[in-house]
């Protein structure tokens, strides 16, 4: 079922990004307060743009390090074996269970990238006011947001993977530098997805009037 | 007199205004621009996720306090929870991601299940206290962190990597975790976070307006 019967365009009226109320501002120039929740209304997230550069270049200044640290140090009767990603993505694919690599690859290496690669096409095209492919825009949004949680897998693996091969001197295994760049990489990406804002894929025009006010 | 736009629904993603017609229940009505889904009517959108997040909760306990797998090799044998995934990581001086695991593997998904049944259970009567609107912000901020899906994914490739240095056994917690998976889920798809809002006192007292009030919008606060 579609909604229908379109409310005229620019009505004036501001959205509550927490409970979903439209409300008119309280004055001409300062949104106010939704008068349901109480959160302060706001036309578009603030600086929407700039935050989510800020979070997209830092992520991918931290995707260096993650990549080419250890994540995992093995210490098997006194000769110790040190894994980053990669070499533990080549090792499942060796020994036979290449679905798992494939796996681990999507998510600790394709999924990362991929989601810095789309947020940057996606801000690049709203600051030259593009108004083209709004419809694979906003899906491709949705698909950042809906995959980012699952680069977390390689964290998940590591963690498990340290708690049970603990036996003693006969066999350890201890995380690695390159988990926290890692994990650090995997929570910007994320919160960029959250600070970007998908109405501007719609209405570009909308940072050159806020930033007049 | 409060005005309300109730029966206008701002689009969340594309921010399309836009009334929506009377839904029959369970159905869905989706944007007229992006085509995401802007409104629910869902059938029982009180006590269905509520008898959903009571298994949740009794499911989240067993699959916390179970052991998850367990693991034998030449004599020496160690099982780990969910918990011990994220104490081991600390003990060898990796303190922050043993504190974002823990994150999003125990506190996110159980903080999400207490906030949605206390929400729950005092929205059953409205007008609902508005602590409730509170708790439904900050559960839709955990929401996310909350990695239930990802951590068993990451436990059957951990398992995997491990069978072939050792013998490794699946415990109760895992089968719990699976389950408790499928009940968020299901809380996901029946909990409408909208039926909550419209029961929930307004930020001045008042009481929450029926859908069929003035159309007008409401005027915002200072």
């Amino acid at each position: 079922m579609t909604a229908a019967a379109l409310v005229a365009g620019p009505s004036g009226l501001v959205s509550c990004a927490t409970c979903g109320l439209l409300s008119r501002p309280a004055q001409h120039g300062q949104t106010g307060c939704c008068p349901r929740c109480g959160t302060a209304l706001a036309v578009h997230h603030r600086h929407s743009i700039e935050f989510t550069w800020a979070l997209v270049i830092a992520a991918a200044i931290l995707f260096i390090p993650a990549m080419a640290l250890p994540v995992l140090t093995t210490t098997t009767l006194g000769s110790s074996e040190s894994d980053t990603i990669i070499s533990g993505v080549a090792y499942l694919y060796k020994s036979g269970s290449w679905p798992l690599a494939l796996i681990v690859l999507i998510a600790s290496v394709m999924i990362p990238l991929g989601k810095l690669a789309a947020l940057s096409w996606l801000l690049i095209t709203i600051q030259r006011g593009s108004a083209k492919n709004n419809h694979d825009r906003a899906r491709l949004y949705r698909l950042v947001e809906f995959i980012g949680r699952w680069s977390m897998l390689d964290v998940f693996v590591d963690a498990f993977i340290v708690a049970l091969v603990q036996l003693g001197p006969l066999m350890s295994v201890a995380p690695g530098s390159g988990v926290v760049f890692f994990m650090a990489v995997v929570v910007l990406t994320m919160l960029a997805a959250h600070t970007f804002d998908p109405h501007l894929i719609w209405d570009p025009g909308r940072i050159q009037r806020t930033s007049h006010d | 007199m409060v005005h309300t736009a109730l029966d206008t629904i701002a689009c969340p993603d594309c921010d399309l205004q836009q009334s929506v017609p009377p839904l029959p229940p369970g159905g869905r009505a989706q944007c007229a621009r992006c085509k995401v889904t802007i409104a629910r009517n869902p059938v029982d959108p009180i006590d269905r996720p509520l008898a959903l997040a009571l298994a949740a909760a009794i499911v989240f306990v067993v699959a916390n306090t179970t052991p998850l797998m367990g693991l034998s090799a030449v004599g020496h044998e160690s099982t780990t929870t969910i918990i011990g995934g994220a104490r081991e990581m600390w003990s060898q001086g990796s303190e922050i991601t043993a504190v974002m695991v823990a994150f999003c593997a125990v506190v996110a998904p159980g903080s999400f299940i207490a906030f949605i049944l206390a929400v729950l259970l005092a929205a059953r009567r409205p007008p609902a206290p508005h602590w409730v609107g509170q708790l439904l912000r900050i559960s839709a901020l955990v929401q996310p962190w909350s990695m239930s899906e990802v951590m068993l994914l990451g436990i059957l490739v951990a398992l995997i990597k491990i069978a072939q240095l050792a013998t490794v056994t699946p415990g109760i917690g895992m089968y719990a975790v699976g389950l408790l998976i499928a009940l968020l889920a299901a809380i996901a798809a029946t909990f409408d976070s909208h039926v909550i809002w419209t029961r929930v006192v307004w930020a001045d007292g008042t009481l929450p307006p029926l859908l069929t009030a003035a159309r007008a919008p409401a005027r915002a606060t200072r």
